[in-house]
């Protein structure tokens, strides 16, 4: 993975030290509340209900064992033993104290790592395919672009007062499980059709939020090369055209929505044919030395197909059961990508404990040359293991409450951290998570069901990313209860699709019962080995509203009894 | 500049602790962490003055996100926020028992 | 108003004007609104500068900016960054006066603003009250390099590192 070189080391220090200053002029009175606050968020620091919340980028979702014992480190020292893994690859904490917040900084710097743009009207980390280097489907690793837009989008002279938050995601596989079409901007490493060179699909304008949209492609292969003075030229027409007016209508989604998709691509590229970019891009020398960083590990030579793992999955059906959720096919022989599961039956989605991160650690050294990845679905990856290992370092994880086997399943909930810490939440989103994880927590039944994505926020700013949920559940206010609003049909892949409403909003209670009913639904109608979403697309969406429909009426019944 | 609109009466008046983060409560005569320290305004006047020095402690830059909301009275006098959003405030995360006020300031 | 360039707190020869009536005032800045009056009327050698909304375009301000001795780009606020953008584009067209950000700017915004092409910020009183010349300085010297090519006078972090590889490159000889 990418190592620091002496700037990197200089910038981030640098970085802490102005953030030290900030606080203490703050403190002084130099700075106002309205004045500091965006300066804060753009270092990763908001003020939630109970506490400050800090956090911490985690580039394209790539982190060292050392890095993560420092995680540890800092989650005893100076929060309250635990972190929380969010939608965007990050980790945050919810109860540092401003006081020790560049000391906390500084702990970071220690492991090359920092809170750059975590939050704030800027550009935000950049996230990237969590199996990027290990799928087999991918034509180029992301995570050198990746990385090369995170040195170029840190502290940006030009963009760090933009309209509105701007995310950037990056994939490199036919097979999108970065969500590239749900982001600002999307790019998908590919190859020119003809001339066979390596290049960029660049997609604008996706995001969700109040006005969730699909991003439009606005250039069907962008030279490599020229990547920093194409973004240079979509971010500056944004910074000067994107809505200033109305905080709801900022995003760039709203741009090109207002003007179009044709007329955005010429305001695009009559910017770009004006900038000289020679003078902006990265020289190839630069490109390949990042590059350089993420080349594969020294992997052994490995049979295609592990006998011991044959053995030890007839052996032991919980381990094979945990195999077959758990694991992803690695490009390389003999190997195999486990993804950890943070969502164990009855838990906040994406928390783990300080000595839960120091097992990953070690366990990561041992089996998985030191790397861990952080996946947008708030779990964690070991990329790289040994086939061979697989069922030591599932006794491993058991011992941690680390081995659920529900990757992808009924179970993997997506949520936010909803009401429960932030304050720009409508309703809770944790709870709803935790009750319908045990409801559907028979490992049997979660199987029979099969691969089901459940994605809850607590507010419209849709932080779970409920509209490309398979089920969306959205926590509101309505005449002072919490209010769920589910939607059916999301879908965050290349074959990206925004769910629809079932009906109206239903109470925290009912929320189990509505997805036992959808899921009943499926059950029912499912042909021979097809998936949930299949389904959906196939049957649409009128025999789960009239099941949803028919749960309301029976409660109606009910409480007329 | 037209004043925000007051909620109804009995208030309390919160914020954050600008150094800790903290959510804190004004007692009448300075803050306190323990909601159950904090003072009841009943009247108009009471309430305007608790907004006034919500007013002067974030000028002061001693505390941020300073407001009254309103509350009920429980059965032993506590002040309890009428809305759900405020009540975990006082309490803490509503999954994890315990961290928060709803673990340091656990009554018998 | 206060003015810092980036040698701290600066003399401001300009005078603003609401009129068209600039004849005999020395240098004066107008409003956007009056500029081509003010052109037409200005007197010899005399400078002219021009007070812009950050909403102004590159292409209204090209036809007429090579006369303009001064340009100044309003900042409603702080948390607008339009301006920055702006001063980009005006530079590429070869503006070779006075490029002035004038608004609430924070000390913070100091390096970001003169990297983008300002030579100058003019702030309120009280602003300028609350974070003095020392605050701006210590701001400005806070980062030492960037990563973005093309932006300010210094060599960029991607440069640096180029140079590094072309010394080294040389000195493997």
């Amino acid at each position: 993975m990418y190592r620091y070189d002496e700037f990197d080391e200089r910038f981030v220090r640098e970085r802490v030290a102005q953030f030290r200053d900030q606080v203490a002029r703050r403190l002084e009175g130099a700075l106002t509340e309205e004045e500091f606050r965006p300066l804060r968020l753009k270092n990763g620091l908001y003020l939630q209900l109970h506490a400050y919340m800090l956090r911490i980028a985690i580039p394209y979702g790539t982190l060292s064992s050392r890095q993560m014992r420092q995680l540890a480190m800092i989650a005893d020292r100076w929060d309250r033993g635990y972190g929380h893994f969010t939608t965007r690859q990050n980790i945050q904490f919810n109860w540092p104290k401003l006081r020790d917040v560049p000391d906390i900084l500084d702990a970071l710097a220690d492991v090359e790592m920092h809170c750059i743009q975590t939050s704030g009207n800027c550009i935000r980390n950049v996230t990237a395919d969590h199996f990027a280097g290990v799928a087999a489907d991918e034509v180029e690793d992301p995570r050198p672009t990746a990385e090369l837009i995170r040195q170029w989008s840190s502290l940006h002279p030009e963009f760090v007062w933009l309209p509105r938050k701007f995310k950037i995601a990056v994939t490199g596989a036919a097979h999108d499980r970065a969500a590239i079409r749900v982001h600002d901007i999307g790019l998908r490493i590919l190859r020119h059709p003809e001339t066979r060179e390596i290049g960029y699909e660049v997609i604008v304008g996706g995001g969700l939020g109040r006005t969730p949209m699909i991003g439009k492609v606005i250039r069907d292969f962008l030279p490599k090369e020229e990547l920093l003075a194409y973004l240079e030229a979509i971010m500056r027409v944004y910074n000067l055209e994107g809505r200033r007016d109305n905080k709801f209508k900022a995003r760039v989604k709203i741009l090109v929505h207002e003007i179009g998709t044709e007329e955005f691509i010429r305001r695009v590229e009559e910017e770009y044919a004006r900038l000289d970019g020679p003078s902006i891009n990265a020289d190839p020398e630069e490109v390949a030395r990042i590059a350089a960083y993420f080349a594969p590990p020294p992997y052994e030579t490995l049979p295609v197909r592990s006998h011991q793992l044959s053995v030890q999955r007839g052996l032991d059906p919980a381990f094979a059961r945990w195999v077959d959720t758990n694991t992803f096919p690695h490009r390389v022989a003999g190997y195999a990508a486990v993804t950890i599961s943070l969502k164990p039956v009855g838990r906040a989605p994406g928390d783990i404990t300080s000595d839960q991160m120091r097992v990953v650690a070690d366990l990561a050294d041992r089996y998985s040359f030191g790397e861990i990845r952080a996946t947008h679905s708030q779990n964690l990856v070991l990329a790289h293991v040994r086939q061979d290992d697989l069922h030591g370092l599932w006794q491993a994880l058991g011992e941690a409450d680390l081995a659920s086997a529900n990757v992808g399943l009924v179970t993997d909930i997506i949520a936010c951290p909803g009401l429960d810490y932030c304050a720009l939440a409508t309703a809770r989103s944790i709870p709803i998570a935790q009750a319908i994880s045990r409801r559907f927590q028979d490992p049997a039944r979660q199987r029979e069901i099969g691969p089901l994505q459940i994605k809850i926020s607590g507010c419209i700013n849709a932080c779970g990313h409920h509209h490309v949920g398979h089920i969306g559940i959205l926590g509101l206010e309505k005449k002072g209860i919490e209010n769920y609003q589910i939607t059916l049909g999301g879908d965050a892949t290349e074959t990206a699709a925004l769910g629809e409403r079932l009906g109206p909003g239903i109470d925290a209670d009912q929320v189990p019962d509505a997805i036992e009913r959808i899921v009943g639904v499926y059950l029912r109608e499912r042909t021979e080995g097809e998936e949930f979403i299949a389904t959906v697309r196939r049957i649409g969406l009128e025999p789960f509203k009239r099941a949803f429909e028919a749960q309301g009426a029976g409660e109606l019944a009910d409480a007329a009894a | 500049m037209a004043a925000p609109k007051r909620p109804p009466l009995p208030v309390i008046l919160l914020a954050n602790d600008l150094l800790d983060g903290d959510v804190v409560f004004h007692t009448g005569r300075g803050w306190s962490r323990d909601p159950a320290d904090a003072a009841v305004a009943r009247d108009d006047a009471a309430a305007a003055a608790l907004e006034a020095v919500a007013e002067a402690e974030m000028a002061a830059n001693r505390v941020i996100d300073a407001y009254v909301v309103d509350v009920e009275l429980a059965a032993d006098g506590r002040p309890v926020p009428r809305h759900y959003r405020e009540r975990f405030k006082t309490l803490g995360p509503s999954h994890r028992p315990d961290l928060g006020k709803q673990a340091e300031f656990a009554r018998k | 108003m206060p003015l810092l360039d980036r040698n701290g707190l600066a003399e401001d020869p300009f005078t603003r004007v609401e009129t068209t009536d600039i004849e005999g005032l020395g240098p004066v800045i107008v409003p956007w609104a009056h500029h081509e009056a003010a052109l037409a009327r200005r007197g010899d050698n005399q400078p002219v500068g021009v007070e812009i909304p950050n909403t102004v375009s590159v292409a209204e301000l090209r036809p007429v900016l090579d006369r303009f001795a001064l340009v100044a780009v309003q900042f409603p606020s702080f948390a607008d960054g339009r301006g920055f953008s702006l001063a980009r584009q005006i530079r590429r067209e070869g503006f070779a006066g006075t490029l002035r950000a004038a608004g609430p700017l924070i000390a913070d915004q100091f390096a970001d603003a003169l990297n983008c092409g300002f030579d100058q910020v003019e702030i309120p009183e009280d602003l300028a009250s609350r974070q003095p010349p020392e605050h701006w300085r210590r701001a400005l010297a806070a980062i030492s390099s960037i990563y973005q090519r093309g932006y300010g006078e210094g060599a960029s972090i991607l440069d640096q590192r180029r140079a590094a590889r072309l010394r080294e490159a040389s000195d493997g000889r």
